[in-house]
């Protein structure tokens, strides 16, 4: 299927517990009405709601940038906060520096990070301590 | 997140009467319940669940309806007599996620649904 490509940011502000993760379901709203593949849609939504969650959880403020190509949709995700000091170790299951705050909202367990490579086909993540982190994600759109 | 997938088909109404559940959002309970799922833990809901899942939780907060809309749930039951807010059933209302409450534990929820879903009533 055809798609026009197709741009938009959203910006999201840290500690904002109220409004997390409502630039997800935004998103997904927005590749529904594109008409992507359902399947795609939740693996972009899953993808996005962790990160956005990790965003609001660790940093000040960040940057969603969704871009759809007929070919695929990609997320690039900046924030400025504190960083990750050893990305090896973030991306291990079950690793976690969640306070226990976050804990109750159901996130923070160490699974956030594993989940958005799970779902995505293509994965890349940066990060300088006391800078931020940036996050790159495809998922492909079936031929 | 434990999960079973339906050999039997139930619907949102028999989920409603099997936790003797109060309906805190949701006109329609014909919708048919694919899998059911209880956990705590938002990210493996994330991680595990497939579309059309109902999720048992004893969590509360806004960020539950938001799993729901983004992994596609087809509804939340909210166990032990938590009663969510006003915002996150405005929440529920706006994205149409059927909302049920029960006093039932989870573990007693996930057991009658269990036993009903797996046929051995």
């Amino acid at each position: 299927m055809m798609h026009e490509a197709f741009e938009s940011v959203y910006n999201v502000l840290g500690r904002d517990f109220a409004n997390a993760g409502k630039v997800s379901t935004s998103i997904k709203d927005t590749l529904k009405r594109l008409g992507i593949n359902p399947a795609v849609v939740r693996r972009v939504a899953i993808v996005s709601y962790e990160a956005e969650m990790n965003l609001v959880m660790y940093a000040l403020r960040g940057r969603v940038m969704l871009s759809v190509s007929p070919d695929a949709v990609t997320l690039k995700i900046d924030d400025e906060g504190p960083g990750i000091p050893n990305i090896e170790l973030a991306m291990q299951e079950g690793y976690s520096t969640a306070t226990p705050e976050m804990r109750e909202m159901g996130f923070g367990a160490g699974m956030g990070l594993p989940n958005i490579k799970k779902n995505a086909d293509q994965f890349d993540i940066r990060s300088e301590v006391g800078q931020g982190t940036s996050l790159f994600i495809c998922v492909k759109q079936a031929a | 997140m434990t999960s079973l997938t339906c050999p039997h088909s139930i619907t949102l109404e028999e989920v409603r009467k099997l936790l003797e559940a109060e309906v805190l959002n949701g006109n329609d309970l014909s919708i048919k319940v694919e899998a059911v799922g209880a956990a705590d833990l938002l990210s493996d809901v994330l991680n595990t669940s497939k579309t059309g899942t109902l999720l048992l939780t004893g969590l509360v907060s806004p960020q539950v309806i938001r799993t729901a809309i983004v992994a596609d749930l087809c509804g939340v039951v909210f166990v032990r007599g938590k009663k969510p807010g006003d915002e996150i059933l405005a929440l529920a209302r706006e994205s149409k996620i059927p909302v049920l409450g029960t006093r039932l534990k989870m573990f007693e929820a996930a057991g009658r649904l269990y036993t009903a879903i797996s046929g051995n009533r």
